[in-house]
């Protein structure tokens, strides 16, 4: 599987990161390398094998469905590149 | 004691707790290092000189009331990954270049709790996607390590090659680093000192910034086996932030590098002999393998028949995870922000800003093999394969104790060289990427230098949360090594 330009242009809109035109041809090159590399697991027979999740072998634990923390609006506010009074401030977004 | 630099953790330890030596004393000695050889290695990226005085005189009083805990006064580096509350923490990334955490990751609490000096938060590649540190929005770090009658500037490995070069060069007794594909052993191994990924679990993962979340595993470097031991020791255990923590006691490590390896049987798996493997790489092994059989272990031939897929698995594994992970950077509640007309152009604008190359590259082949169309054939398949990558490693366990490998297929590498192929820059993780996805533990420890005087390392792996019988093995290496030799760059007292 070999990735087109449009391919790759809606990949990187999927992945919200801007890519310039004249970006495109070298990226998709650079892709196209990986993915051919890749593609050498096709030939790996997984008939009946159970895809591994997790790293870990233990069952996730479970816990009460209760707060644990709160009442830090403040630390969770203060990195925010733009906030309006206790929100996270963006660009409008409904008109 | 020649100079206060040749003492390793345990020692200073020891000196400190018999107050031989003054807590103060040290971390000023550590501070005095950085600052004459951090300008050139680049092996910090933030230094808290003040702070870490700070700490060393409550270690010091500590130390005075006879209330020593296991690290109490130790001067070490922080990888830029684990967040300090108060202290900037960047993953070596500009979308992260202001970001002051309000919280301590757990790691980084545990530290503290038993008396630990911070001397600053330690260069990465950056989202610790890299194997030489070149990706560090931050510049690069310097291996101290010198070919022969050589100048060049060859790279400390990576992605914790920060943590490496610092603990290398003597600008820290020890280091927290991570590992998601080989980012503890593989910049242990360049840089002519230990390392050891545990079993995913052993270390709470909470506050560490996130790559890949099913393999990233925390862990410490430093100069000698017993004193990664010793750091292990409190990094981990139990911690109900995090989900696939283990609520399992904590061994004492230190005590298990003492055991010995008589009656052990050591797998020698032949896949990690690969076509084109440096001759010194297979010579090292042999002699690895003399080691351990003259310390009284047995070696047996086994095979891991799925190695060669591990690679290309972590490929699709890793980005796709990360993909996943990254997608928290819009923008919009912290880190840096780049104005668009909209919502979307902002977040396309902040993360092109923001990322750097390869990161940018491994979001987008993850976004694409979690696709809709593509996730069964890329995604779906890689999570089959590791289990077969496990599988075989289980096998193995029935046959063996504990598995020896070379660490690295090369030794470290100059700066320039493998920049323009990503598929090339992968291949350092050969050996090592294997026990990210079948979860075990893996310890790197200097064995040699190669003909050009750069060390090598041995890696040995190990039965999940077993980690004492790795620290048994690597300290038994370490023993018939004898390895003494240190880098061209260090501070010297």
């Amino acid at each position: 599987m070999s990735l087109d330009t449009a391919t790759v242009r809606r990949v990187a809109s999927l992945a919200r990161i801007r890519v310039e035109e004249d970006e495109l041809p070298r990226l998709q090159s650079e892709l196209n390398g990986i993915l051919g590399w890749i593609e050498q697991l096709q030939a790996v027979n997984t008939d009946g094998v159970e895809p591994m999740a997790g790293g870990g072998t233990q069952a996730l634990r479970m816990r009460a469905d209760e707060v644990t923390d709160g009442g830090i609006q403040d630390k969770v506010l203060a990195n925010a590149p733009d906030r309006a009074g206790a929100f996270f401030a963006v660009p409008k977004v409904v008109e | 004691m020649d100079s206060i630099f040749d003492l390793t953790l345990a020692e200073a330890r020891d000196l400190l707790v018999k107050r031989d030596l003054s807590a103060v004393e040290l971390t000023r000695t550590y501070l005095s290092a950085v600052e004459a050889l951090n300008p050139r290695i680049n092996a910090y990226i933030t230094v808290t000189a003040e702070a870490a005085l700070e700490q060393a005189k409550a270690a010091e009083a500590a130390l005075a009331k006879g209330e020593a805990k296991p690290l109490t006064g130790i001067p070490l580096a922080i990888k830029d990954l684990f967040c300090t509350t108060g202290i900037r923490t960047t993953a070596a990334s500009k979308i992260l270049g202001n970001f002051v955490p309000p919280y301590e990751s757990t790691v980084t609490a545990n530290l503290l709790r038993d008396g630990a000096v911070f001397l600053g938060k330690a260069n990465l590649d950056e989202f610790a996607m890299g194997s030489s540190n070149a990706t560090s929005a931050f510049g690069g770090v310097e291996n101290p390590w010198k070919r022969q009658n050589s100048d060049a500037a060859l790279v400390p490995g990576g992605s914790s090659g920060g943590s490496a070069a610092a603990v290398a060069a003597r600008m820290a007794l020890g280091a927290t680093a991570t590992d998601t594909g080989g980012s503890i052993r593989q910049p242990a191994a360049f840089c002519g000192i230990a390392g050891i990924k545990p079993t995913y679990g052993r270390v709470s993962r909470f506050g560490t910034v996130a790559f890949a979340s099913s393999l990233d595993q925390a862990g410490p470097v430093a100069r000698t086996v017993e004193d990664c031991a010793i750091l292990l020791g409190s990094m981990s255990g139990f911690d109900p932030k995090d989900s696939t923590s283990a609520d399992m006691p904590v061994p004492d490590f230190a005590a298990a590098c003492k055991r010995g390896v008589k009656g052990l049987r050591i797998g020698i798996p032949k896949e990690y002999r690969l076509p084109g493997m440096p001759a010194e790489i297979e010579a090292l092994w042999q002699q690895g393998i003399a080691w351990l059989k003259e310390a009284g272990a047995e070696t047996v031939d086994i095979s891991l028949p799925h190695t060669q897929y591990a690679l290309p698995t972590y490929y699709i594994v890793a980005p796709a995870e990360a993909s996943s992970n990254l997608a928290r950077y819009d923008g919009v509640r912290f880190g840096l922000r780049e104005d668009g007309v909209d919502l979307k152009d902002l977040y396309e604008r902040t993360r092109r800003a923001g990322f750097g190359e390869e990161v940018r590259r491994r979001i987008m082949i993850g976004t694409y093999v979690l696709s809709a169309g593509y996730y069964d054939a890329y995604y779906l398949k890689a999570q089959k394969i590791r289990t077969l990558i496990k599988r075989d490693f289980d096998e193995a366990w029935g046959k063996v104790d504990a598995i020896l490998t070379p660490a690295t297929p090369s030794a470290a590498f100059g700066r320039d060289e493998k920049r323009d192929d990503p598929v090339a820059m992968y291949l350092n993780d050969v050996f090592t990427v294997t026990a990210n996805l079948a979860g075990i533990p893996g310890l790197s420890v200097p064995a040699g230098l190669d003909a050009q005087g750069l060390p090598l390392g041995l890696q040995v792996l190990g039965k999940s949360f077993d980690e004492e019988t790795v620290f048994a093995v690597g300290r038994a290496i370490e023993q018939a090594a004898k390895f003494t030799a240190t880098p061209a760059l260090k501070a010297a007292a």
